[in-house]
């Protein structure tokens, strides 16, 4: 059965080690839904996570083709309940003074922050777990979102 | 010392112990030829007509003399015409290390004359490539090069070196080449479970891929096989590796393989894989392959697990390694029932009618392997030729069937046989190819007078593409869509003009004396063989089907 898989790939910071690793994915037909990547402590490596709908089969598949890559140092699938998930939203909503508190009221409940705000719409920040960032989304679509980016989830092992 | 890149590169290619090199110079590596000036007697360079063919032959060179082969390809053009000879490569898992020249690092990026991003083309077609910018780095990276293409799964690796860095001077001391990575470790309780399956089983049948060749474990696969009594069908990659004379041994398995290896893979209760990926031209149909079978797989890379087909065990390790560890847990067994089931199997067998008027491939295939014994070095190209090669070959010795086994490139033959025959200049090389495929790169021919090299290359001539004109036939109701060639070539004055020996042949009589004629010139040869043009490969059984779709007519 295929469901959301967060993995944690250490991989070697050299020029085109994204090119291997997502070209990888395409020409093995997976479709990532997520990516970040970010420097490490050791400046030599960089982290790259990705989510993607995987089933057992295709996530060990996935997982050992990966691991031959030359650039790959290690490859780690991450669970909610061993890992911290996060990922950020910044979603811009079109906005009228009656609805303008209301809107704001909802936000704080999801600890959302507003970081631009016009006459005519406002930009609220919210960081969380994917399915609070898909929560809010969904709570907040009956407004008038004019669109939004989520930067993808970043983790960290507990 | 200081020394330019290209001095750098030339002496890293020696201290790897490289003394044969395919290559075609160019622009972006003409330093690299300037500095191949000075050690033409160390290094041998041949230079093919078409850097595809320059791969192949690099190819052909490593397959037949297990050695890593070396190729040198101009920037651009040169280097996007390496690319199906390194997909060829890959897909069999055939250590190269390609080196291309690119355009200078102020150029990089601009679209100059000959720019192409040779590193980002080939990401997919290698197991690791490198872009070289800066002298420095150019020594360890020919060192790394040629330990990735070694170690583990074997396979080609390019280096895009810039025109700049080879005329930079730097430090140069001559270094051992880099140990190969460790082979996968696997615990003793995994050789334990491999055990038990093996012991339990009543009808085991060993499958064995081109793993068991990379890994030259041919010797303690026979150990296994005769130790318990387990009968082994092998695929195209691993022929040679089990000889004819080894009563155990079934056969090629698959598509055109033997009816009895398919049929006992069919009824095994135990399919144990070695070194193998159950390709769809083996595994056609893979919910019904084996399907009475338990299935244990041994292999280097651990991707191959459970990849094409779902199997109940498998341990990831060198399969002479992992072998080795096993057989003092085997038991020694008769399995008499299972072997008398296999004698049945064996007689249905199909069995290749003769003719003397027009010969049929399987009599010339047998004659010439008769004659030149099991030192000849058999290489194909792709199509019907490759499959009736692969069925009447009978080769004894590992590598001495060059094949384009994955890719199925048409026009790998005359490059590979010109790479088998110059490392194995004492072995006889005969290329069996078609019409179709010999036309692909027959422009090696060239390359085969012009260096001197002895290769047969005996065209199966039909006039068609015949694999495609036999499934057309069989599968797509005889409606021969832009197969048949029906040109007017003549290739004995074809061979003529590229300066070799040509012949041309249709009766059983004919082709021995043209055969035996050819064998006494000192160049290339080649010969021209007339077959029917609706001769099938059989027996087959169509992709996607299984044993009950065997076709033997």
């Amino acid at each position: 059965m295929k469901k959301m898989r967060v993995l944690s790939i250490l991989v070697k910071n050299n020029a085109g080690t994204l090119t291997r690793v997502a070209g990888l994915f395409a020409r093995r037909g997976y479709n990532i839904d997520t990516l970040t990547v970010s420097a490490t402590k050791d400046h030599r490596f960089s982290k790259i996570t990705l989510t993607a709908e995987l089933d057992d089969i295709m996530l060990g598949q996935l997982m050992s083709q990966t691991a031959k890559l030359q650039e790959v140092v290690s490859i780690e699938e991450l669970f909610d309940h061993n890992s911290v998930l996060r990922e950020i939203l910044l979603i811009k909503v079109a906005v009228t003074h009656e609805c303008r508190s209301k809107l704001i009221e909802i936000a704080n409940i999801y600890k959302g922050v507003v970081v631009d705000l016009s006459r005519e719409s406002m930009i609220i920040e919210l960081t969380g777990k994917p399915q609070k960032i898909d929560a809010f989304i969904n709570v907040i679509d009956n407004f008038n979102i004019v669109n939004f980016c989520r930067t993808g989830v970043t983790a960290v092992q507990r | 010392m200081k020394y330019t890149g290209a001095e750098i590169l030339i002496k890293t290619l020696l201290d790897e112990g490289v003394d044969t090199i395919f290559g075609y110079p160019g622009g972006a590596v003409i330093d690299i030829y300037n500095a191949l000036y000075d050690y033409q007697d160390q290094i041998k360079h041949i230079r093919p007509s078409h850097e595809q063919g320059g791969v192949h032959a690099a190819d052909g060179y490593a397959r037949s003399t297990g050695k890593t082969g070396v190729c040198i390809a101009t920037s651009g053009p040169g280097a996007t015409n390496m690319i199906t000879g390194i997909a060829t490569a890959y897909m069999d898992s055939i250590p190269l290390v390609c080196i291309t020249g690119n355009v200078a690092s102020h150029l990089i990026g601009k679209d100059a004359f000959q720019e192409i991003d040779i590193y980002g083309v080939t990401m997919s077609v290698t197991k690791h490539n490198f872009m070289v910018s800066d002298v420095a780095k150019l020594q360890d990276t020919v060192r790394k090069a040629f330990s990735i293409a070694n170690s583990g799964r074997k396979s080609p690796v390019l280096i895009d070196v810039q025109k700049d860095v080879m005329q930079s001077m730097y430090e140069y001391e001559p270094k051992p080449s880099l140990p190969l990575a460790q082979l996968p470790q696997f615990e003793q309780s995994e050789i334990e479970k491999l055990a038990e399956y093996i012991n339990n089983a009543n009808k085991p049948i060993i499958y064995a891929g081109g793993g068991v060749n990379s890994s030259n474990a041919g010797k303690e696969l026979r150990e296994l096989m005769n130790k318990a009594s387990i009968p082994a069908v092998n695929t195209i990659m691993t022929i040679g590796v089990l000889g004819e004379l080894d009563q155990l041994n079934l056969g090629m398995v698959g598509m055109h393989g033997k009816n009895s290896s398919n049929f006992a893979i069919e009824n095994s209760d135990l399919v144990i894989a070695l070194g193998t990926r159950f390709s769809d031209r083996v595994a056609l149909n893979t919910k019904h392959f084996a399907p009475d079978a338990k299935i244990i797989q041994v292999d280097i890379d651990a991707s191959e697990m459970n990849k094409n087909v779902i199997v109940d065990y498998a341990v990831v390790g060198d399969v002479k390694e992992v072998l080795t560890a096993l057989l003092p847990l085997i038991e020694t067994k008769n399995r008499q029932a299972w072997l008398d089931n296999i004698a049945e199997f064996k007689k249905e067998d199909y069995q290749a009618p003769c003719c003397e008027e027009q010969i049929k491939p399987h009599q010339l295939i047998s004659y010439v392997v008769n004659e030149l014994g099991e030192d000849l070095i058999v290489v194909t190209d792709v199509g019907q030729h490759q499959m009736w090669s692969a069925q009447y070959c009978a080769r004894t010795k590992p590598r001495t069937f060059l094949t384009s086994g994955g890719l199925g490139t048409m026009g790998f033959g005359f490059g590979a046989a010109i790479g088998a025959k110059v490392g194995n200049p004492d072995k006889p090389v005969v290329l069996f190819t078609g019409d179709g495929s010999f036309t692909m790169n027959m422009n090696e021919l060239k390359t085969a007078v012009d260096s001197k090299i002895k290769t047969t290359t005996i065209i199966l001539n039909n006039h068609t593409l015949g694999m495609v004109r036999q499934w057309q036939n069989l599968l797509y109701n005889k409606r021969f869509s832009q197969t048949d060639i029906n040109h007017s070539f003549d290739y004995v004055k074809l061979a003529e003009a590229f300066g070799a020996k040509g012949y041309s042949c249709k009766t059983v009589n004919e082709f021995k004396a043209a055969f035996i004629d050819s064998q006494k010139q000192d160049g290339p040869v080649i010969i021209e063989v007339l077959i029917d043009q609706d001769e099938l490969v059989l027996p087959m059984i169509p992709a996607g089907g299984t044993v009950e779709d065997i076709i033997m007519e």
